[in-house]
């Protein structure tokens, strides 16, 4: 219940938090801290110097840039359920509880790429942006190339996810989810949005490795058939205690034909 | 590192270590033993505090994170003699047993009423998942909660609630 | 209702759902907890727990933290050998009982993952942790085992040499041969094969202990999490650290839930007080939640085999039971005793059963040791019985609640001998039925259940009666049975020159509403006002010597005492009454709040007066002692027998498997109700860790013995969204036995809520797939793969 002890500092701005980190590789980026903390309270991660960023203006707040919503990394949950931006909302409803909500943020929980959480389903289905800056400068990468592996997303060492750009456009979207009874986080979870140019598209989390498009189902629905079963394959699944992975799979053709449903 | 909290309205200044969790400052440095820790995985909801209004399980924050921060416990809420509505809600409707997790309920379940005067039973039941009870099976603190709205609503202790 | 008390009450209190007296500093965060509680110059300590479920310790390098910060000491099994300390003993001997040595802190072995195998003692908690990861200890690991079945199969991994075949004991009660006479005329039988789960009990406080030690007067004081601190001090002073008795005071203030893991003694209480001796300042430890989940004394776990017979009119003929017990690593208080007299004696159920046999084999293994979890054996039992006539109801096509009626030991039959050694005092079963019936609206419930079929929702809707022993417990019954204590309880009346009153007892309340109950019963007694009276308990230093709080005792036993030690004051009182108002003591009712004589109402004197003259003594009968204080002890005659019908429906979503508690209705009989509120939330919270282990619960390990649900992120306990209102009602049969009439409700909710929910998951599976079983708990993936297995006409997935 006691973290190994540890320096602490309050990063002043993203170049800040960007130089820091490049002076010091085993500095930990600390946002909401609801991923970060429980583990560092168990010992299961014990980094020698923590940055904190979830003070950082620059990094607050949600804002229209054309087409596109952008949302600030350290935006919480609570604040993206009070939003308007697409499907976000609905899925932030089903992250952590509300103590949670009110601590923990969009882009801690994007980066931090668990396999488990909801949003990276979120970030497929809507075709989301995600605005990293590193010491070379600023890149963004596509919802496609973010989500790389268990925990691992595009964003590299010594860099910070900035900022998500959601496209808005967006005419309806649903987020299907099936809760782990004791930890609610998604052992499966689909989301799925019809984009501006009618065209659906869909992804699972929870089941797999890393979150993942649905390309089956989003050929199926485009070509406007029924979602139908094996969206997946089981081999491709996690399988615990909880969930073989069969089962896993077949949650996911049951939770996509019931976005499909909703989503009308 | 120094930190300064405002807890319940007074401001604390204590040196603290970086890996102090607010609710171990809470408890350990301010004696402000109202707030409970049930797990060790910030999932038993029992430390729930407010920051600037915002419920929180204040074992998931350092306390070197709320500094310069407004903190509400348990011990802000109300004293026996006057009461917040939630905490006669929990009294009225045996909303409580061992009394263990009741801070954190009555905490969590004040921000529900911030935000929604009238919730149902299910917004009830949904806002509190993140608050364990072992004792009660959750039914008198649905109960409990809905009366504090009612209370709230008919602004008996008004002056009490619009400051929360 | 069926009967009242008994007798014609006036009472102002009792049956009022006041609302608790102890809850505002519970509300207001001014509860007194252990942890909360800071002594000057206090250390902190940390425990080192084994990572294996079975290893040995070839050493313990102390060096590889002394020189840490803030590190005071390192205590390990040498320590508490050097000390002299004894085994931490079992409370409940049967038999042959083979009970292996449990020291305070592991000497040569490891036995399970998270017993203790050294202790940190630091200044603060962070640099005991600090250290607790540090430490280097040197395990060697052992063959193990987890499971009781694989546990006495030829060959497994020994838990403990002293054990060999890691059989503990051979228990049986009842008559065999009857059984298997029964069997061979039987029109039908059929047969279950049962897991009755490892649960977790997970009070939310976690356990706690702080002891202090003053040198020049040699007096320990010990704060802990207890249910019976009286117990905490017997075993500690007398057979594990030999102190004087009175020299130790065991408090056990606040306690946020027990559920019977706060009943035992803990290694971690004997360290506390080593470890402030040696120190010469207290020292406190606080479980963290992960170490609760490998050190407080766990539930269930049972594998059994039922049978049932009956004949050719559905009359029941004969029920068999053998089960497997794990007991865990160790034997803790009541061990020997929860799967034995508090199981076996409640396999008869609520039935006139002709012959009931029931053998236990408790097994020791590599996992946390198992004793008494809210319900303690009769959940088993109520399962072990509710299941198998289930199955019968369905072998023979009965509705299942007519099958029970027509089986049910009637009013007339009480006090009625069971099989299996209890004898059942009073009951009347059939009006808690047909209540629960009609409050559930059980025919519209079948009807829609019939709707429902074949669709991707159905419904599955369970009636179970049952009858438990609780109010523990006759002395010299459970001596004869084993028990290495009393189980009587005690109280202490002290009446105040101003008329103010102070109630001690024995038992202790960590939830359950005593200072609220006892004195509703203390003011009706004395007709005082109940706010001039308190409860004091959880001191031995305030307190009378008393047995404390578990088979829900408090009010049918404690409560007893209360009665039966206000009687004593208020004899003395209507004597000194009568003395100040010059009449005899016939002449003198006690009426109104006022001790007046008949026939002269104006002619009184209130409590206070009869109070405040005891104390001054200017003018009381002669040879009368001043005061008025007095003490009893109460031992009961029986148990109690609290019985019920409990109704569950659930919904079933067959796409995806997952179960929904819709509705939950119960009718209980507990004896007149002393505080409505309070016995409703009782049920309340039962039904929950009922429902919880039919839906949700399971101390899941591998077979090596580690732990896979050691947290709350893998041991699922209901939430708020999990669970739906709760539907209540009684019946009131008093307890023929104890001066109130009352019976126990602290674990009926348990004792039948498990039964319940499991049934209405397999019946909505019985009716629409023909499974007859499925072991506890009901989740998802194991749900979807029996419908689906079905469905496509594979028959049953009984086993998976």
């Amino acid at each position: 219940m006691y973290p190994a002890n540890f320096d602490y500092q309050k990063a002043a701005s993203v170049d800040d938090a960007i130089k820091a980190m490049s002076d010091n590789p085993e500095l930990k980026i600390i946002a909401g801290g609801h991923s970060l903390l429980p583990a560092m309270k168990l010992r299961l991660a014990q980094p020698p110097a923590l940055l904190d960023i979830f003070n950082l203006e620059e990094l607050k707040g949600i804002k229209e840039d054309g087409d596109f919503y952008v949302v600030g990394a350290m935006v919480t949950h609570a604040d993206v359920m009070r939003s308007k931006i697409p499907l976000f909302p609905e899925v932030a409803g089903w992250v952590g509880d509300p103590m949670v909500r009110n601590r923990g943020t969009i882009g801690g929980s994007l980066a931090h790429a668990d396999p488990s959480a909801d949003y990276p389903a979120a970030a497929l289905a809507t075709g989301a942006e995600f605005v990293i800056r590193g010491m070379g400068g600023e890149r963004t990468v596509g919802a496609d190339e973010m989500f790389l592996g268990m925990f691992e997303s595009a964003v590299e060492a010594g860099e910070l996810l900035t900022h998500i750009r959601i496209p808005k456009g967006i005419s309806s979207s649903v987020y299907e989810k099936y809760r782990h009874p004791a930890s609610h986080y998604a052992i499966v979870g689909v989301a799925m949005a019809r984009h501006a140019d009618g065209q659906i598209r869909a992804a699972y989390t929870g089941a797999a490795e890393k979150a993942a498009r649905l390309p089956k189902l989003e050929e199926r629905l485009n070509a406007g058939q029924d979602a139908g079963t094996g969206l997946v394959e089981g081999a491709d699944m996690l399988g615990d205690r909880f969930a073989s992975a069969e089962f896993r799979a077949h949650l996911v053709d049951v939770l996509s034909d019931r976005a499909a449903k909703r989503l009308g | 590192m120094n930190v300064t909290v405002n807890v319940n309205g007074k401001p604390y200044t204590r040196d603290v270590e970086p890996r102090t969790l607010l609710v171990h400052f809470l408890r350990e440095d301010l004696l402000l033993t109202g707030t409970h820790v049930g797990c060790d995985t910030s999932q038993c909801g029992a430390c729930t505090v407010h920051i600037g209004g915002e419920a929180v399980k204040s074992c998931t924050v350092l306390a070197v994170q709320a500094d310069g921060l407004d903190v509400k416990t348990i011990e802000g809420m109300g004293t026996p003699g006057d009461l917040h509505p939630l905490q006669t809600g929990f009294w009225e409707k045996h909303g409580l047993q061992c009394g263990y997790c009741t801070p954190g309920m009555i905490m969590a379940s004040a921000e529900l009423l911030k935000h929604n005067a009238n919730p149902s039973e299910e917004e009830i039941r949904y806002h509190l998942e993140g608050n364990y009870c072992r004792c009660t099976g959750y039914h008198n603190i649905v109960k409990a909660v809905q009366h504090a709205a009612e209370i709230m609503a008919q602004g008996e202790q008004a002056g009490q609630a619009a400051d929360d | 209702m069926t009967s009242n008390s008994g007798e014609s009450r006036t009472d102002k209190y009792f049956g009022q759902a006041l609302k608790r007296k102890e809850d505002p500093r519970f509300i207001t965060g001014a509860g007194n907890y252990t942890d909360d509680i800071v002594l000057p110059g206090m250390l902190h300590a940390a425990m080192v727990r084994s990572p294996y479920p079975h290893a040995k310790i070839n050493g313990i390098n102390k060096d590889s933290v002394l020189g840490m910060p803030g590190v005071e000491a390192v205590l390990t099994g040498q320590d508490i050998v050097d000390a002299g300390i004894g085994s931490i003993p079992v409370g409940w001997l049967l038999p042959e009982l083979k009970t292996p040595a449990h020291p305070a802190i592991a000497l040569t072995e490891a036995n399970h993952v998270g017993d203790i195998v050294a202790v940190i003692v630091a200044e603060t908690r962070a640099l005991a942790e600090d250290a607790a990861a540090m430490l280097e200890v040197d395990y060697e690991p052992l063959p193990s085992v987890a499971f009781a079945g694989a546990a006495i199969a030829e060959g497994a991994p020994v838990v403990h040499d002293d054990v060999p075949g890691n059989v503990a004991f051979n228990w049986e009660i009842g008559d065999a041969t009857a059984v298997q006479e029964q069997f061979n005329v039987a029109h039908k039988t059929v047969k279950l094969k049962l897991k009755n789960q490892r649960l977790i009990p997970n009070a939310i406080e976690p356990r706690a202990s702080l002891a202090q030690f003053t040198p020049a007067s040699g007096e320990y004081l010990l704060y802990t999490t207890s249910q019976n601190p009286h117990i905490h001090r017997l075993i500690l002073a007398a057979f594990v650290m030999n102190i004087p008795e009175h020299k130790l005071r065991v408090i056990s203030p606040d306690v946020g839930g027990g559920f019977g893991s706060k009943i035992f003694q803990y290694q971690e209480e004997v360290i506390m007080l080593l470890a402030a001796r040696l120190m010469g300042r207290p020292v406190k430890w606080t479980a963290r939640r992960s170490e609760a989940f490998v050190s407080d004394m766990q539930g269930r776990d049972h594998e059994t085999e039922t049978e049932m017979a009956v004949d050719k009119d559905g009359k029941m003929l004969a029920f068999r039971v053998n089960t497997l017990a794990n007991l865990g690593a160790y034997q803790t208080l009541f061990a020997p005793a929860v799967p034995t007299y508090l199981y076996g004696t409640l396999c008869n159920g609520v039935y006139k059963l002709p012959a009931v046999h029931v053998k236990v084999q408790g097994v020791m293994t590599n996992t946390v040791p198992v004793d008494a979890y809210r319900g303690a054996g009769r959940p088993e039992a109520t399962y072990a019985v509710e299941r198998t006539v289930d199955a019968m109801a369905h072998a023979i096509g009965e509705d299942p609640a007519e099958f029970r009626r027509k089986n049910f030991i009637q009013p007339e039959d009480f006090p009625y001998q069971t099989p299996v050694a209890l004898v059942y005092d009073s009951g009347n079963y059939e009006p808690a039925l047909d209540m629960a019936l009609n409050m559930m609206k059980y025919q519209e419930l079948r009807a829609e259940q019939e709707r429902m079929k074949g669709s991707n929702k159905i419904l599955g809707v369970s009636v179970i009666s049952y009858v438990e022993a609780c109010g523990l417990a006759p002395s010299a019954l459970v001596g004869q049975l084993g028990a290495q204590a009393g189980q009587w309880e005690s109280s202490l009346v002290r009446v105040y020159p101003t008329g103010k009153v102070e109630l001690f007892t024995g038992s202790h309340s960590h939830g359950q509403g005593h200072e609220t109950a006892f004195p509703q019963i203390a003011a009706d007694e004395l007709q005082i006002p109940i706010e001039d009276i308190d409860l004091v308990h959880g001191d031995t230093g305030r307190m009378p010597y008393g047995w404390g709080t578990y088979g829900s005792r408090s009010a049918a036993v404690g409560g007893s005492a209360l009665k039966v030690a206000l009687q004593k004051i208020t004899a003395k009182a209507r004597k000194i009454a009568a003395h100040l108002l010059e009449a005899s003591e016939e002449d003198v009712e006690h009426e109104g709040g006022v001790f007046r004589i008949k026939g002269a109402p104006d002619k009184s004197k209130t409590f206070f007066d009869v109070a405040l003259m005891a104390h001054l003594a200017h003018s009381l009968p002669d040879g009368m002692e001043p005061g008025l204080e007095a003490t009893a002890f109460y031992d009961p005659k029986n148990f109690v027998y609290p019985f019920g019908t409990h109704i569950a429906v659930v919904e079933i979503d067959t796409d995806t498997g997952k179960v929904d508690l819709r509705n939950y209705g119960c009718v209980d009989d507990c004896g007149p109700l002393i505080n409505p509120l309070i016995v409703e939330g009782q049920v309340h919270g039962g039904i929950a860790q009922g429902a919880g282990q039919a839906l949700w619960e399971e101390g899941a390990y591998d077979e090596e013995g580690n732990l896979l649900a050691a947290s709350y992120m893998e041991y699922t306990m209901p939430r708020s969204d999990d669970l739906p209102m709760f539907q209540i009602d009684h019946t009131v049969t008093p307890s023929p036995h104890n001066p109130l009439g009352v019976k126990g409700i602290g674990e009926s909710g348990t004792i039948a809520g498990s039964s319940a929910v499991a049934n209405a998951v397999l019946d909505a599976l019985w009716v629409e797939c023909g499974i007859e079983h499925m072991d506890m708990p009901y989740t998802a993936e194991k749900v979807w793969k029996a419908i689906r297995a079905s469905r496509a006409g594979m028959g049953q997935a009984a086993d998976d």
